[in-house]
């Protein structure tokens, strides 16, 4: 088995599709001959030629309406939006366009389309490139939203969502690309969507994150185990639509949750999650569930992120919080 | 500034083979089209027009839903079919029904799709296009998508799609020929320029003074043309096709048309923002006045035909209204299944409680 960042284990799930099915298109902005701005694709125009991968002019709306009209000729498209910030641009394309085109088509057309694409903070970019914009596309019925937490989830769960015939939103962190390398079978394999995956088992509370919090959430429970807390920590991995399922039967197991996002708090996955908790499980639930979640402003400039971004020590509070409720 | 280019306006002409009168002012560029391809495109045209004004009729009776009046952009709209072949893709906006039906959609889902029914848009298998677009300009880049899918799989066959002269102040509308232009792909983008988009007049839409022109900023070919005129829509269109499937590139034509009605049928009243003169001046040039001229002139057409049209039309329409009559009524349950291939657990719950609703 091979080491592999999560960058490296995307770029083999690419591959591998790639040479699975020759439907499959990768495409978007640099993603050719120089690979993709992340290297996400980094070699496969060389291996599979320009006219699998390639790159398109300057036009996020019109990358994802490229993909649209792809499709309707049979294609498999993966589009990348270069950074998640520059998803206003193509907003009808997605929640207008193809999320809608299932019904629209009165389940005649398949849109199985996997758009790419980097978000999330602390790697400091310039404005617009950081923001944790997943609630826009979650708003939305017919697409789906896939978020990796780790090399091994982001190569089963990109193959999972480029072998899904309906849209599928995949965000990839872009702090988690190259903080950590784990064993990623070189063979192909599938991870259910629409499952959440127990990280951790714990008795006392449930965190409940995705993407970068995920590690967030690993490190406050290393940190309350030896409070003798002991913490579950659920890896939502689809985060629309959410497997509620998993995070119910987990709270009325330990009675506690805390949701954690790094985006803001209004309006965005916690709140649902928090919502579907209370509906289906208030009787077990010894505190008010928790959100922590970045405050409600815009995404800050590079320099004011450490200070804005959610961190393990936040969670460690809000479950204290929690016990002591 | 001597190295300032001005405009290239002045080099787009509007193209035109028949002028109001019927009579041929551009005999080189007539197409050799057969007395009865002639007499099929001026049914259709006929044909359309009756059903545009039943529409319009069952929509004030309740009985149709949503309606984009088509009368006056025939020959726009018919003739650029016409010039198609089956494998064709086309992507309409909201006002080109009636490409879809000479492209073989059977005209009670047409019925459908007005009302809001999905089966509407179930289109049968052979009926190569989207159901009509209702984002402006969002089809455009669309269609450079499935342009570029008929290119990699190798079919003669281009994709058609069509906004008004509103869609080009869209970012969509030049996202959609630039990306066609750089990937060379077989589509052509009609413009249906009627002067108005609902109310605000062309000249306040852009300084161009042609929309065709666009086209050259995007590397491609363009064209401007008489969009009364059913000959010259034709040519054009089939110029387009013939460029696009031999590798040579998309185009963008402009047809210069006019509607006689309102927008849509849901309370626009043209009469705010158009003049009783300008109506009168446009209709003087009407498709249908023109090519039964035409027409006439070679003996290929009566009154007896157009009647025999006419009849056929409300038959046909009559029947259609029924059959969608009878569609059966939609369910919360069928849109819930039509979200996804696979359902995702919030919709299984959900399925539960409407098939449990709905059994009630």
């Amino acid at each position: 088995m091979a080491q592999m960042t999560m960058i490296q284990a995307i770029t083999d799930a690419l591959r591998t599709e790639l040479k699975n099915d020759e439907n499959v298109l990768v495409f978007g902005e640099d993603v050719g001959q120089n690979g993709g701005v992340f290297r996400a694709t980094e070699g496969l125009q060389e291996e599979f030629g320009e006219d699998r991968v390639f790159d398109t002019p300057l036009a996020e709306s019109a990358i994802n309406g490229l993909a649209v009209g792809l499709s309707l000729q049979g294609f498999r498209p993966v589009p990348e939006i270069q950074f998640f910030g520059f998803v206003y641009e193509t907003m009808d394309q997605i929640s207008g366009q193809m999320a809608r085109l299932r019904y629209r088509s009165g389940n005649t057309e398949n849109m199985p389309i996997t758009i790419r694409s980097p978000f999330g903070g602390g790697v400091h970019t310039p404005e617009l490139h950081a923001d944790s914009l997943e609630g826009l596309i979650a708003q939305q019925p017919g697409i789906r939203v896939v978020i990796p937490s780790t090399p091994y989830d982001a190569k089963g769960l990109l193959i999972s969502s480029i072998r899904n015939n309906d849209p599928v939103v995949f965000l990839e962190h872009m702090k988690l690309y190259r903080s950590f390398r784990e064993d990623v079978p070189e063979e192909e394999y599938t991870i259910d969507l629409d499952k959440a995956d127990v990280k951790r088992e714990g008795k006392d509370v449930t965190l409940i994150a995705y993407g970068a919090m995920v590690h967030a959430c690993l490190k406050a429970a290393d940190e309350l185990e030896k409070e003798n807390i002991h913490a579950e920590v659920i890896d939502l991995r689809t985060v629309s639509p959410i497997d509620v399922d998993t995070i119910v039967e987990s709270v009325k197991k330990t009675n506690r949750a805390v949701v954690v996002q790094e985006a803001q708090r209004q309006a965005g996955i916690a709140a649902n999650i928090v919502a579907e908790i209370q509906e289906r499980a208030i009787l077990h639930l010894e505190a008010p569930v928790l959100r922590v979640a970045a405050p409600d402003t815009v995404y800050p400039f590079s320099e004011a992120e450490e200070v804005w971004l959610p961190n393990y020590k936040d969670i460690i509070e809000s479950v204290k919080t929690s016990i002591n409720f | 500034m001597k190295h300032v280019l001005n405009s290239v306006e002045e080099q787009f002409e509007m193209f035109q083979i028949l002028n109001e009168d019927g009579e041929v002012v551009n005999q080189d560029d007539v197409p050799a089209l057969s007395d009865d391809e002639l007499k099929e495109l001026m049914k259709r045209m006929v044909y359309t027009r009756i059903l545009d004004q039943r529409s319009i009729a069952l929509n004030r009776q309740g009985r149709l839903g949503f309606y984009a009046p088509t009368a006056g952009q025939e020959a726009s709209q018919l003739a650029s079919q016409f010039a198609l072949e089956q494998d064709d893709f086309i992507l309409p906006a909201y006002r080109d029904v009636p490409q879809l039906i000479w492209h073989g959609l059977p005209l009670y889902q047409a019925f459908l799709f007005s009302r809001g029914h999905f089966h509407g848009n179930q289109f049968p298998e052979g009926v190569n296009a989207l159901s009509p677009q209702i984002i402006i300009g969002a089809q455009y880049i669309q269609a450079a998508g499935v342009a570029l899918g008929l290119k990699k799989r190798g079919k003669k066959a281009v994709a058609v799609t069509y906004t008004g002269d509103g869609g080009t102040s869209q970012g969509d509308f030049y996202e959609g020929i630039n990306f066609a232009g750089a990937y060379n792909a077989p589509a052509i983008f009609f413009v249906q320029n009627n002067h108005f988009a609902i109310s605000v007049p062309v000249e306040k839409q852009t300084a161009a003074k042609t929309l065709a022109q666009k086209a050259v900023a995007a590397g491609i070919e363009g064209i401007q043309v008489d969009g009364m005129d059913p000959l010259a829509v034709y040519v054009a269109t089939k110029h387009a096709r013939e460029r696009a499937i031999n590798n040579e590139g998309p185009m963008l034509i402009e047809t210069v048309t006019y509607r006689y009605g309102p927008h849509t049928m849901a309370g626009d009243d043209p009469t705010r923002y158009r003049t009783d003169d300008l109506d009168n001046e446009w209709e003087k040039k009407d498709p249908l006045v023109r090519f039964r001229k035409y027409l006439e002139g070679k003996g290929l057409w009566s009154e007896e035909q157009e009647n025999s049209v006419i009849d056929q039309a409300k038959e046909d329409i009559k029947k259609a209204i029924k059959k969608a009559d009878s569609q059966p009524k939609q369910k919360v349950t069928d849109l819930i299944s039509f979200m996804y291939e696979e359902m995702p657990p919030n919709l299984k719950e959900q399925m539960e409680d409407y098939i449990e609703k709905e059994s009630k």
